[in-house]
C-alpha cells in the first residue's frame, strides 16, 4: 500500500504578492511537520503547476520548488491543466507500489490572482483547444456553462438545484481556515449573482486562487523501518482520457473520462462505488460536482443534479461532498488542487480535520480531479487501513 | 510575456477559415464514418489514418450554446456574445451565433456557418446564423 505519512496547506485565497516557490515552501514545510520524518529521505518530488509560465514567467518549477521544499532530490512538474497534482499522485502511487523509491514529496501550487481577473480568465481558457475552441471564444465558465445546458437539455434540472451545490459547499468551508470563503451564502445569493456565462453565475464558479499542497506518501517498508503513524493509504489510482474539444465528444452532458478513472480506481482498490462514505470532488463549477458523481457512480445519469437539494450530499447526508468546502468555497489555485484534496480526505478520515464529526466512523474516501472539460481526469481512493 | 508571431499563420486551419468564408466549408472523414477538423493525421475516435475531405453541410442545428458576459480579454469588444457547439452529422463545430436575439436561442435550432470578423482583434470568427 502507499501510505500517507503526512499532508500540509497554505491558506487558499488571495495573495498575490507571494510567489510559487514561497507558498510550496510553506505547504510542503506543513506536510514534513505532520509526517514527522526527515525531509531529505525524500527521493523525488513530484510537482503538479499549470500556468506558471503565464503566471510568473517561470518554466521548469520542478527543481525550483524542490529547493524550497528543502530536499535534495530530482524533481518533475506535471501538468494536465486543473488535474496537475492529481497526475503527480498517480505517478508517485506508481513509483512507490514499482519500488522504485520509499518516500516522495508531491504536492502543487498556484499563483493566479496577481494576474487579475482578465489576466486569470485568459490563462485557464488555454486549457481548452486553442484553434477550434479559444478563437470561438469559449472561456473556462463558457465551457461548463455548454456542459450545463446540454445537461439541462439532456435530463432537465435546474439553475436552483445547481446553486445548492454552492450553498452546499460555502456551508462546509465555513470553519475550514484554509478556505477562500468562510461565508454563508443561500440559493437567492447565487441566483442573483452576475452571470458569467449562462447558465453559470459568479457563486456557480469556484474563485480564482492562489495557493500550495503538500503530501508525503511512503512505502509500507518505510513506513515499518521508520515507526512512522500513517493510519491512511491510497488503495486505488485511476486515469481516463478523452478528447480535448467539447465539440468532439459523443457526450456534451456526461464526462467519461472521470467514468474510467473510477473504474479503474474502484478495481484497484477493490471497492465499488457504494463502499464510499465521502469524497472530494472537481466542482470548479456546480454543474462540475454533478457531472462528476455520475461519473462517479454514486448515481445514474440525470439523476445527481438534485442530490444537494435533496441533502444527500451535505454534511449531514448520506455521503458527504466536498466537507472541505470544495473548490467552489475552499479555492482552487488549479495546480494545487489535486493533492489539496488528498490532503483534506486524510485529514477527514484521521480525525484531526474541522469538519472530521460529519464524518466519525467513515473508512472510505474519494478524490475526483478533473482537468479542463475533464479531457483528463485522476480518481484516487483514500482509505483507512494499515 | 510576449505573444507568438502572428504573421506565421496556422497552416491547416488557416486554409478551412479560408475554405468555409468562400463557401466551400469541409471536414475530415475517416472509413468509419467520423468526423473531425484539421490539422490531423489521425482520427481522434478510431485512429484511422485514411481521412478525406468532405463537404460540410450547409445548416446544422444546435447541440448546446451559452451566453457569455465575462470574456477573455481578446474578445472584450465582442461581448455579452453566444457561443454555440453545431452539429452537422458526422462532425460538431463550435463558434459564436449571430443575427439572432440570445433569449430566442433554442437547442436544436436549424443554422449556417460562416466566417465573420472578431470585433475586439479583427481576426476570423467561425459564426452561424439562423436559417
Amino acid at each position: 500500500m502507499v501510505r500517507i505519512v503526512g499532508v500540509g496547506l497554505t491558506p487558499f485565497g488571495t495573495t498575490p504578492e507571494r510567489t510559487g516557490r514561497d507558498m510550496f515552501a510553506e505547504a510542503s514545510d506543513a506536510a514534513f511537520a505532520d509526517a514527522g520524518v526527515p525531509r531529505t529521505d525524500a527521493e523525488a518530488l513530484y510537482y503538479g503547476n499549470f500556468m506558471g509560465a503565464l503566471a510568473e514567467h517561470q518554466g521548469h518549477q520542478g527543481p525550483l520548488m524542490a529547493e524550497a521544499a528543502g530536499i535534495q532530490a530530482p524533481a518533475t512538474r506535471f501538468e494536465t491543466a486543473c488535474a496537475s497534482s492529481g497526475a503527480a499522485v498517480r505517478h508517485a502511487v506508481q513509483t512507490l507500489r514499482n519500488g522504485e523509491a520509499d518516500l516522495l514529496l508531491v504536492g502543487g501550487a498556484e499563483r493566479m490572482t496577481n494576474l487579475g481577473t482578465d489576466g486569470a480568465t485568459e490563462a485557464l481558457a488555454i486549457a481548452a483547444d486553442d484553434l477550434w475552441e479559444v478563437r470561438a471564444g469559449v472561456t473556462f465558465p463558457g465551457a461548463y456553462a455548454l456542459m450545463a445546458n446540454a445537461y439541462f437539455d439532456t435530463y432537465g434540472g435546474s439553475r436552483e438545484d445547481l446553486a445548492h451545490v454552492a450553498v452546499k459547499n460555502h456551508e462546509n468551508a465555513l470553519e475550514n481556515e484554509h478556505a477562500q470563503y468562510q461565508q454563508r451564502i443561500d440559493v437567492d445569493t447565487v441566483l442573483e449573482a452576475p452571470t458569467v456565462s449562462a447558465p453559470l453565475g459568479l457563486y456557480d464558479s469556484c474563485p480564482i486562487s492562489d495557493g500550495a499542497s503538500a503530501i508525503v506518501l511512503a512505502s509500507d517498508e518505510y513506513v515499518a523501518e521508520n515507526d512512522v503513524d500513517a493510519p491512511v493509504s491510497i488503495t486505488g489510482t485511476g486515469q481516463g482520457g478523452d478528447n480535448l474539444a467539447l465539440h468532439d465528444r459523443e457526450f456534451l452532458a456526461r464526462s467519461p473520462a472521470a467514468e474510467d478513472a473510477a473504474t479503474e480506481a474502484y478495481d484497484d482498490a477493490g471497492i465499488g462505488p457504494d463502499d464510499v462514505e465521502l469524497a472530494e470532488v472537481h466542482d470548479c463549477f456546480t454543474i462540475a460536482e454533478v457531472l462528476a458523481l455520475e461519473s462517479l457512480g454514486f448515481y445514474e445519469p440525470g439523476e445527481a443534479i438534485g442530490a444537494a437539494r435533496r441533502g444527500e450530499t451535505t454534511a449531514t447526508g448520506d455521503r458527504p461532498i466536498n466537507l472541505s468546502g470544495g473548490l467552489k468555497a475552499k479555492g482552487h489555485p488549479v495546480g494545487a488542487t489535486g493533492t489539496a484534496q488528498i490532503a483534506e480526505l486524510t485529514q477527514l478520515l484521521r480525525g484531526d480535520h474541522v469538519n472530521s464529526d460529519a464524518v466519525p466512523d467513515a473508512t472510505v474516501g474519494l478524490a475526483h480531479n478533473a482537468g479542463g472539460t475533464v479531457a483528463s481526469a485522476f480518481v484516487h481512493v483514500v482509505e483507512v487501513a494499515e | 510575456m510576449s505573444d507568438p508571431d502572428d504573421s506565421a499563420g496556422e497552416a491547416g486551419y488557416d486554409e478551412w477559415i479560408a475554405a468555409l468564408e468562400d463557401g466551400e466549408g469541409y471536414y475530415l472523414a475517416c472509413p468509419n464514418g467520423h468526423g473531425s477538423l484539421p490539422p490531423r493525421r489521425r482520427c481522434p475516435h478510431c485512429s484511422s489514418g485514411e481521412l478525406t475531405e468532405q463537404a460540410l453541410p450547409e445548416t446544422g442545428t444546435i447541440a448546446t450554446f451559452t451566453e457569455t458576459q465575462v470574456p477573455i480579454p481578446s474578445f472584450a469588444d465582442d461581448a455579452p456574445y453566444v457561443v454555440a457547439i453545431v452539429d452537422f452529422g458526422d462532425v460538431r463545430l463550435t463558434g459564436q451565433l449571430g443575427e439572432i436575439d440570445p433569449a430566442a436561442v433554442e437547442i436544436g435550432q436549424v443554422v449556417a456557418p460562416d466566417i465573420v470578423e472578431r470585433e475586439t482583434t479583427g481576426e476570423p470568427l467561425v459564426a452561424f446564423r439562423p436559417v
